[in-house]
């Protein structure tokens, strides 16, 4: 720990102050507008009950969260094991699959969404035509974040002694994995599980131009007739992003003090990863321009 | 070929296993890891395998664990052959030079793993665990994670952890190797200790010749993937079979000798010669420093070049005859010589390796 000098703590005031006026001004003129009874003046909570009680909001809203749960599920259940095996039995793949994984950050939107075309139509041909075929894109989509929080996290341990003790204790591979890897890269699968929700819950571009209905593609329609109803969404799904980013920061925190000191070097894993974390909000506040019109 | 040694808990046993490694080689790419590794350890016994970095001794001990596969060559323990089983169905308890506790888990815990998996009770995990631990010595610390522990208290854990399983065979890689000096010392101890009570079959790698000498009932000398020599660590220092052991296993002076049948005359003194030297004639002694006699004598015909102080012996670089010697005294003896002084030389009568001269290796 270094010693805080006045002059940092200064330093520290005025960037979180400025910090707040960029961030939370927006949000207080969203909170004001989506409140606003555009009739008859005052106040109201109208808009706010609209996300329950709109039935296309509501399943809008549902589908976005069952789409982030399933694509953290996939997510995870394919990055985590291939990323371990190549840590371990083909770290000359590794190069690759850090290629692979990071790809996507540098494809367009419209260029994936012409691209899967073909592909959808056998994805769909299995699976139907439910919005939910959209995990497999958003998978693809979340995989550079991900990719980066699991690294820094399997990283920060001794991957190879630790599974090599394991195994030699008796434990087999499936064991090894669930029993010693991923209690030890724990808030690397959070952080990269919360900024996949992220990411997919403000995710607007692929959904629209494939023609699938999620929570920032309805929040957009809406806004086109309703202004207060679509700004409250907008609010509604930042505000549950930074609830989740709070989240994790508090937990990796919390884990700080625990056990490993390599916790600590896993903690600051969550330093860059939310980056993606403003993702919803130019499409959010995009909003309040759109009602207005 | 099989004994066993009675433990507390339920009255079990550790076994105690012949183990077997024939023709071990190991292939990467270019480099041949293990050339011919042929070993055999007797049930109960410790064998330290002693070597230079790079020459397979973690190669041979992972082979045995399971954790990799020889290119050609088996292994065996207690007679049964262990090709194609995998390391988490070896049964071995391993040690790594790395620290390898688990850190999400307490020490109790990291000590029960191995016990868990094997479908063992709560109450039987933990009354085997805190047996363990108060092995090693570390009871008072059973609640405590890795990172709270110091670097030797870790590698203890590490050994209850192995030994907790009652395993076949006892594995250890370098275990004193990330420790200081005088850790290593204390804990080296404690490993023959417990190795002695529990009776385990067990592999002990290292690079340090006074651990390998000090702990081993045999230790077994690698040199380029083969084994040199394995022998008492007595015999190995006495009696060492080839130059590269002679050297690996005391800082070995190389001086110019004539064999005449069963003796050797070095620098005036007649010395007995080993087996495996030279039949006759001229060649290289090798001379162990301890073996050096200097004598204050004006008429001498070495020279003092510098005296080492190391605490209770010193070290005495001499010149003999145009050779660079090193002789190891006692301090108190070392003390009435002067650099620059002439010197007598004699060399001791115990047995010296005579080889050709420009010796491989
Ligand atoms: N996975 C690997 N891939 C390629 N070469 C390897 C691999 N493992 C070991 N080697 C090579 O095999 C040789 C023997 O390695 P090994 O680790 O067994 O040596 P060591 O005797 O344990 O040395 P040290 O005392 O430094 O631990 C070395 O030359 C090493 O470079
Ligand atoms: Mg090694």
């Amino acid at each position: 720990m270094t010693r805080r000098t006045p002059l940092s703590r200064t330093v520290r005031w005025v960037v979180l102050a400025l910090f707040a006026v960029f961030f939370v001004f927006p949000l207080y003129a969203m909170a004001d507008f989506s409140t606003r009874n555009l009739i008859q003046g005052g106040r109201t909570l109208a808009a706010w009950k609209n996300l329950v009680r709109d039935d296309q909001l509501y399943s809008a809203i549902t589908i976005s969260l069952a789409l982030a749960a399933f694509t953290v599920v996939v997510m995870l259940a394919v990055l985590v094991p291939t990323m371990i095996w190549v840590r371990l039995r083909a770290p000359w793949a590794k190069g690759m699959v850090e290629f692979l994984c990071l790809l996507p950050l540098t494809i367009p939107a419209l260029v994936v969404v012409v691209g899967l075309r073909g592909v959808y139509e056998w994805v769909t041909y299995f699976f139907g035509e439910s919005t939910l075929t959209l995990t497999f894109v958003y998978v693809v989509l979340v995989l550079p974040y991900a990719y980066r929080s699991i690294d820094a996290a399997l990283s920060a341990i001794d991957l190879q002694t630790l599974s090599e003790a394991a195994r030699s204790l008796g434990a087999g591979w499936a064991t090894t994995i669930a029993r010693v890897v991923v209690p030890n890269i724990w808030s690397g699968i959070l952080s990269a599980a919360f900024i996949s929700i992220a990411v997919v819950l403000g995710e607007y571009t692929i959904a629209s131009l494939s023609g699938y209905q999620n929570l920032q593609v309805v929040i957009v329609q809406i806004g086109k007739t309703d202004g207060t109803t679509s700004v409250a969404a907008s609010l509604a799904t930042l505000l549950f992003g930074f609830a989740l980013l709070l989240l994790l920061s508090l937990f990796t925190r919390g884990h700080r003090r625990g056990p490993g000191t390599n916790h600590v070097a896993q903690a600051t894993v969550v330093a860059p990863a939310p980056a993606p974390a403003p993702a919803p909000a130019p499409l959010a506040t995009a909003q309040p321009g759109a009602a207005a019109s | 070929m099989t004994t066993t040694t009675q433990d507390t808990t339920e009255g079990r046993t550790h076994p105690s296993l012949a183990v077997e490694l024939t023709g071990l080689t190991r292939v990467y790419g270019s480099v041949k890891a293990l050339d011919g590794l042929t070993l055999h350890i007797e049930p109960g016994e410790m064998v330290a395998l002693l070597g230079p970095s790079g020459c397979g001794k973690t190669t041979a001990l992972r082979i045995l664990a399971g954790l990799d596969e020889a290119t050609t060559g088996s292994v065996s323990v207690g007679g049964r052959d262990l090709t194609g089983v995998s390391a988490n169905k070896r049964d071995m308890g391993m040690v790594f030079q790395a620290y390898s506790l688990f850190p999400h888990l307490t020490v109790l815990d990291n000590v029960a793993f191995g016990l868990k998996l094997r479908g063992e009770s709560a109450a039987t995990r933990r009354a085997r665990a805190s047996e363990m631990l108060e092995l090693v010595g570390l009871s008072e610390h059973r609640d405590k994670y890795a990172s709270q522990l110091s670097g030797g208290q870790q590698q203890r854990v590490a050994l209850a952890r192995a030994l907790a399983i009652r395993p076949s065979v006892l594995l250890l890689d370098e275990p004193l190797s990330a420790l200081d000096a005088k850790v290593r010392v204390q804990l080296r101890e404690e490993i023959r200790r417990v190795q002695q009570e529990v009776g385990t079959t067990t592999l002990f790698v290292t690079h340090d010749q006074e651990e390998a000498l000090a702990v081993a009932d045999r230790v077994g000398v690698m040199n380029q993937g083969r084994l040199e020599q394995l022998a008492a660590p007595a015999d190995l220092y006495t009696h060492p079979a080839t130059p590269f052991v002679a050297g690996f296993v005391g800082l070995h002076n190389k001086v110019t000798a004539h064999v005449d049948g069963d003796t050797a005359d070095v620098l005036g003194s007649r010395v007995p010669v080993l087996e495996g030297s030279i039949a006759s004639g001229t060649g290289v002694a090798m001379v162990r420093p301890e073996s050096v006699t200097v004598t204050a004598d004006p008429e001498g015909r070495a020279t003092v070049v510098s005296v080492e102080f190391l605490g209770p012996f010193s070290r005495v670089h001499l010149t003999a005859a145009g050779t660079a010697l090193v002789a190891q005294m006692s301090s108190s003896q070392a003390r009435s010589l002067v650099a620059g002084e002439p010197v007598g030389v004699t060399i001791e009568p115990s047995g010296v390796l005579v080889v050709q001269e420009q010796p491989a290796g």
